[in-house]
């Protein structure tokens, strides 16, 4: 009696166009299963498709709407993306991204309405990366200090951050409350001055809004830094031997430390866009129902950890992203789109796996015995 | 029972292909009743190959086996144990927090998972199984407690518990102190002579000669020769096709020119230091190296010795004491301060500690000048350079790999320990500390890697070799240093030094004479 199995080899050699084709296979899995979940929902998966396809990308401002989910996106995946490269699992992207969206929504009311434009976007944009930044340090610090799980810790400090926006407007009268008007019944935050208001770039068709295109000036920064200066070199080292890098004269909880730091900043810069460019205003709730930070995570693995990659995926799922809030409805729930991103998420993973291993079939494989060791 | 001529186990033209590598070829070799039989083989020679193939965890491609007599067709691990074949890995396969008795049970059918499991006769079966082949373990103690050779026992018994007639050991000694090996050895033969048989895996000659019946030499895949030859000198040639005296002999050569030395570049002064789990590890340990010469350290490993070559490569903290290197002294604990000096330092976890896996040859090779120009324009650094030197440092120290760009992680063993030395050679060193140099390597490149040492020496600079190897160390030192519980016993000259009192000292015999 023989029962045919499927068991894991691990490859000894990988091709070149690999690495490309598995995040592009798992999307397209991704899609494939998400066209049964479609179909058992009684949607027609095609015509579904073809209506994210054309509301993500192709109809009239389209595109725009796109970039503009794509933003915090983009700096949640670049938040994930450095962090993970130096083994630095900071789940913590959501609560970076919401303190820095409290330092850069405050210093905006702070410097107020007669304060120069340029000012103030630039003050935001510092303010935001420091807020991030320190809410990052915080894991960082703890890990190279006493070795604690930073996974475990970035992850609480979310709901840490989580409550602080929500005492900052609801519980309190905060500097970031309204207290007059409509503000004064229901509670909500100051509007920012519409000269800190972060500018769009119009090229007709498509206006692409400013922290899209810091976003992208940044990834192109981040992938010079990693492949092409020396902390970029130390970082490499550390991800992968954190003991070789000790001989070889790196600090490595240092590098830890500043890694975490920058991967916080890059998510608070992202809160700081998110309220400059579109919100205008501290909102704890939106800013907890779209939980960029974890989304982040998706972005940065099916990239790859790769920062220039980051844009585009980015772009992706926002369009995605876009797509859903226009297709919402009666005969559209609002969760499929959340289903569709976690498939992609599950694919990729699932794909990582079929990059490193190649299946083979064999014989009755009694589960885990036959996963081989390369001697 | 008559059947005393039908081989225990036997294969037969195994065949056995991988993506770009054909990992056994033709291979036949039977195993007698009652016999040790050694596999004997260079790295990357197809021992762990044929290994897996005999416990059924790969099935050959062509060729077949046969068990007492009969063909057999192993589907799985499982059919193979079935079959009385058990294999002793290299790296166990033990649950640390189950106790020896669940371990062994584990997977036997009347195991702790399966519901109904009875400890008391399975500890009883272990003590019984322990005593008869002189395995002392504790069947409760649990697996985190127990030490390599300890656990090593543990996965015998557990073989033997399944009643396994075929027992196959993958370089079993690798992990031992030689006082454990010889141990092993001895369990070994009382196994065979109990009726079992014995397949040895292993590269160490000297082990090969003294415990097994016959040896069967694999050469690149292929089963060269099947022999009950016991000279290690011919099974040396056998394993490697060509003649290994040649080194020796020219690192006899250094021995007679010692007299020529330089000025002391590495002088360490009553260096205290406690090890990991906070007992004293060093305990007042002074040595000086000059220029031009090889100091060698001798001692059965855990004496001291990890921890006073971590100290002079700044991994490790000392407690007192100084170190100077060319006249400046080191800092504490500072991993780079000693590069920045010119101390080179090839650990003995190469893999853990020497290299970053993951990254190319060349930028390994890099791992310790990126941050000075030619290869840093700070504050970037220029691959096109890391990329250059690796190609110059794998030609000049013959590093065999597709190229440069080859992560170090597809390396063998020697390969690895060539990179190593390459990357701790190129930066004009004043001191190099090596630590168990040929630990691992197949004689082919023990032979480079020691030529590679007299060079370095040759070429000026003080060389601290430290390792439990004592042929090793006598064959290179000027200097021979004994180093026993922390302290360094005695010192002597090449010239001087006679095995025996060196053995003594290693074991903490302080006077011969008495």
């Amino acid at each position: 009696m023989s029962r045919f199995g499927l068991r894991l080899e691990p490859r000894s050699n990988l091709p070149k166009w690999l690495p490309w084709a598995v995040p592009v296979g798992s999307f397209l899995a991704a899609l494939l299963v998400g066209a049964i979940v479609l179909f058992a929902t009684g949607q027609n998966a095609l015509s579904v498709y073809g209506r994210i396809l054309d509301r993500a990308f192709l109809s009239e401002g389209a595109f725009t709407g796109t970039l503009i989910s794509a933003t915090p996106l983009l700096f949640t995946g670049l938040c994930a993306a450095v962090a993970f490269r130096i083994g630095f699992f900071n789940i913590g992207g959501e609560g970076q991204f919401v303190m820095g969206a409290i330092f850069g929504s405050g210093i905006a009311l702070k410097l107020g309405a007669d304060a120069p434009g340029i000012l103030s976007v630039a003050a935001m944009v510092i303010f935001g990366a420091v807020g991030g930044g320190l809410w990052g340090l915080i894991p960082g610090i703890l890990k190279a200090r006493f070795k604690t799980n930073e996974i475990i810790t970035s992850l609480m400090l979310n709901y840490v951050a989580a409550v602080i926006a929500t005492y900052l407007i609801f519980d309190s009268n905060s500097f970031w409350r309204e207290l007059t008007g409509s503000g004064a019944v229901f509670p909500k935050g100051k509007i920012l001055p519409v000269g800190s208001w972060w500018p769009n770039l119009d090229f007709g068709s498509i206006i692409v809004p400013f922290g899209f295109v810091l976003g992208m000036v940044i990834a192109g920064w981040l992938y010079v830094l990693q492949r092409k200066t020396r902390f970029g070199f130390e970082m490499r080292v550390v991800g992968g031997a954190p003991t070789t890098a000790r001989y070889a004269g790196m600090k490595p909880t240092r590098i830890v430390v500043a890694v975490a730091a920058l991967s916080g900043a890059l998510a608070g810069i992202g809160g700081a866009a998110d309220i400059g460019n579109f919100r205008h205003v501290l909102d704890p709730k939106g800013l907890q129902q779209s939980g960029f930070g974890y989304a982040g995570i998706v972005v940065a693995a099916l990239a790859r950890l790769n920062p220039v990659a980051v844009v585009f995926v980015a772009v992706l799922l926002g369009g995605i992203t876009n797509a859903g809030y226009a297709l919402r409805g009666p005969d559209f729930p609002a969760g499929l789109v959340g289903v569709l991103q976690g498939l992609i998420l599950f694919c990729t993973l699932g794909g990582e796996v079929l990059a490193r291993y190649r299946i083979t079939r064999s014989v009755r494989t009694p589960a885990g015995v036959n996963i081989l060791e390369a001697s | 029972m008559e059947a005393v001529t039908a081989p225990a186990v036997a294969a037969f033209h195994v065949t056995k292909k991988f993506p770009g590598v054909i990992a056994n070829e033709d291979v036949t070799f039977d195993v007698r009743v009652g016999e040790v039989h050694a596999l004997l083989g260079e790295n990357g020679a197809g021992k762990t190959t044929l290994s897996n193939i005999l416990t059924g965890l790969y099935r050959p491609d062509d060729g077949w086996m046969e068990v007492a007599g009969v063909p057999v067709d192993f589907q799985s691990p499982r059919d193979a144990i079935a079959a009385g074949i058990g294999m002793v890995h290299q790296h166990f396969r033990l649950i640390p927090t189950f106790s020896v008795a669940e371990n062994i049970a584990l997977g036997t059918g009347h195991d702790p998972v399966g519901g109904r499991f009875d400890l008391k006769k399975v500890e009883e079966r272990v003590v019984e199984i322990s005593e008869s082949f002189d395995l002392p373990v504790d069947p409760r103690a649990k697996i985190w407690q127990l030490s390599v050779g300890e656990q090593q026992r543990v996965e015998i018994i557990k073989v033997l518990y399944r009643d396994a007639r075929v027992l196959i050991f993958d370089e079993p000694t690798a992990v031992l102190s030689p006082l454990e090996s010889e141990r092993l050895g001895v369990t070994l033969q009382t196994m065979a002579r109990s009726g079992r048989s014995i397949v040895f895996i292993s590269h160490k000659l000297g082990e090969v000669a003294s415990i097994a019946d016959r040896v069967t030499v694999l050469r690149h895949g292929r089963s060269f020769e099947t022999t009950s030859e016991n000279d290690v000198s011919a099974l040396a040639s056998l394993m490697i096709g060509r003649d290994v005296e040649s080194v020796k002999r020219s690192a006899g050569a250094i021995v007679d020119s010692s007299s020529r030395l330089g000025p002391v570049v590495l002088e360490i002064n009553d260096l205290h230091a406690v090890g990991d789990r906070g007992l004293k590890a060093l305990e007042g340990v002074s040595l000086d190296v000059c220029a031009g010469e090889i100091l060698g350290v001798a001692g059965v490993a855990g004496n001291g010795q990890r921890e006073l070559v971590e100290i002079l490569a700044g991994l490790r903290r000392a407690g007192s004491g100084s170190i100077c290197v060319d006249g400046e002294s080191l800092e504490n604990g500072s991993t780079r301060h000693p590069i920045r000096l010119g101390v080179s330092y090839v650990p003995q976890d190469r893999m853990g500690t020497g290299l970053a896996p993951d990254l190319t040859i060349a930028e390994n090779m890099a791992l310790k000048n990126f941050r000075r120009p030619p290869v840093a324009r700070p504050p970037f650094i220029r691959q096109s350079v890391i990329d250059a030197q690796g190609r110059d440092l794998m030609e000049q120290f013959d590093v065999r790999a597709p190229s440069e760009t080859t992560p170090t992680r597809r390396l063998s063993g020697g390969n690895v320990q060539k990179v190593l030395l390459a990357r701790e050679m190129s930066g004009d060193p004043k001191v190099l500390v090596i630590a168990s140099p040929s630990q691992g390597l197949d004689v082919g490149a023990v032979a480079t890697v020691h030529q590679l040492l007299i060079d370095a020496a040759e070429s000026g600079v003080g060389v601290l070799l430290v390792s439990e190897d004592l042929d090793e160390v006598l064959a290179l030192s000027n200097r021979i240093a004994v180093m026993y519980e922390g302290r360094i016993l005695d010192t002597f000259d090449r010239a001087e030094a006679d095995a025996q009192r060196i053995g003594m000292l290693m074991g903490g015999q302080l006077d011969v004479s008495a």
